[in-house]
């Protein structure tokens, strides 16, 4: 595809491996720790085995930034309740279904009868709602800034429209305070950031400068292909020896230092930011959105009541610190154990962007000891 | 979930336009791009174009790449060549 080969182009990649290599060679006692926040970057780094590309100084961390990793029990207890509304169809992204929550998921309580579409995009849930018009049509608003702009867009489009039977869950979360509670967590050791693409294409750098001007961690916007990521590695670790840090753009050809101010717009017309629940990391201020009071007749959480069951964790379970790069995959005792990738424990089992779930596909049971982890 | 792909904008209707990327053809939401024009690249994520994908940009981050791989063979620890641009 046009855009993606030229970025996957396997000699140039492995020459700029080399040069990260001779760049770090004087300096072969310090350890270089960076962590990829998003999910889509841990796939891709699995996928083209870029950490077999790097020397074995420079490390890469898998962050929080899987959408369906980071949501709380909470969250899916309460979609399950709604989905058991005779009353409600539920429209979510497939990679929901099998989340679990306290004591189910999507998936079962579909299997017993609840109405559960899966769709590519929020939009598709408007034809469905004027379909059917004795049904309350309930999205599933999970997502960073690169997908909440299309669930505003929705419910403006679903105003607009006078289509009165559409409601969304808003689970949406900010990467930017994730970032700044990881960095603030002594225990998290983090010297560079490569920050995710889409969401950047969104929100720009802007959101990034505190980190390199409060705590000196530079910040690299890059693309999801290998040389995209292999330069953006080399751009960081420049900066780290140079220790001028800077958030720098690796990602020009389609994100701006700006970002994209109609999607911004958008967000701020249609959410508050609020405090958020992370899964296994816990609430982080200002890292959620809710829907704002001006559309409060849209939002499920308040306007359609269900008895949510009593919270409860599962056992064992180690995602939380996985999430924050703070153990490796291997090192859960639920890990290929009891925990796979087709009876999933945990979230970051369940998605393919799940650190768990990438590990478990390329790097398989047996621990990788020389690379990737704190723990 | 962020992954979002580069597609060919075929024709535009006005916020709706038809995409194409290796033969799927898919109608998506253009309000957020609105200057773009037909045989544009978009950023397709989800049903909407978030982005414009600029060519030239892309060619000149393929060249500061080459670039880049010049100067670190060239000089093991001074680095010459460019590495993108500062974000402010």
């Amino acid at each position: 595809m046009k855009y993606l080969e030229e970025f996957r182009d396997l000699e140039l990649s492995h020459k700029l491996a080399d040069g990260i290599r001779r760049r770090v060679k004087p300096f072969q006692d310090r350890e270089i720790v960076l962590m990829e926040v998003c999910g889509t970057h841990t796939m891709a780094i699995h996928k083209f085995g870029i950490k077999g590309m790097l020397p074995e100084s420079v490390k890469l961390l898998s962050g929080p930034g899987c959408p369906v990793c980071v949501t709380p029990n909470e969250y899916m207890d309460r979609a399950v309740a709604l989905a058991r509304r005779e009353d409600v169809i539920l429209t979510t992204f497939g990679d929901m279904m099998r989340v679990p929550g306290s004591s189910s998921s999507l998936e079962k309580v579909r299997a017993r009868g609840a109405d559960i579409r899966m769709v590519y995009s929020c939009r598709d849930s408007l034809p469905l709602a004027r379909e059917h018009p004795d049904k309350k049509i309930v999205f599933l608003g999970v997502g960073f800034e690169t997908t909440s702009p299309t669930i505003a867009a929705t419910l403006e489009e679903a105003e607009k429209q006078g289509v009165r039977n559409f409601y969304v869950l808003c689970g949406h979360k900010l990467i930017p305070p994730a970032m700044k509670a990881l960095v603030e967590n002594r225990d998290v050791k983090v010297q560079g950031f490569i920050c995710p693409a889409h969401v950047s294409t969104i929100i720009g750098a802007e959101p990034y400068q505190f980190l390199a001007d409060e705590y000196g961690i530079p910040c690299v916007i890059a693309g999801f292909e290998p040389l995209d990521i292999l330069q953006g590695v080399a751009m960081l670790v420049r900066m780290i020896i140079e220790e001028r840090p800077a958030v720098m753009n690796q990602y020009q050809r389609v994100a701006h230092l700006r970002g994209n101010p109609i999607a911004q717009q958008l967000l701020s017309r249609v959410f508050e930011t609020c405090s958020s629940a992370w899964r296994g990391i816990g609430e982080i201020p200002a890292s959620g959105y809710r829907i704002s009071d001006a559309l409060a007749h849209r939002d499920a959480g308040r306007v359609i009541d269900v008895e949510v069951e009593p919270l409860r964790e599962h056992k064992g379970c180690r995602c939380g610190e996985i999430l924050q790069g703070l153990i490796d995959p291997c090192q859960c005792p639920l890990y290929a154990e009891t925990c796979t990738p087709e009876n999933p424990i945990g979230p970051c089992m369940v998605s393919s962007e799940g650190t768990c779930a990438a590990y478990y596909k390329y790097v398989g049971i047996q621990p990788d000891l020389s690379k990737g982890g704190q723990g | 979930m962020c992954l979002a792909v580069p597609m060919r904008v075929e024709d535009i209707k006005g916020s709706r336009a038809r995409v194409e990327s290796a033969g799927v053809i898919m109608e998506v939401d253009v309000s957020m791009v609105p200057e773009v024009m037909p045989g544009e690249y978009v950023i397709v994520h989800a049903g909407f174009a978030i982005e414009r994908l600029k060519p030239d940009e892309a060619e000149e981050t393929l060249n500061l790449i080459r670039q880049m791989v010049d100067a670190m063979e060239e000089d093991e620890r001074e680095s010459k060549g460019p590495l993108g641009r500062i974000g402010r």
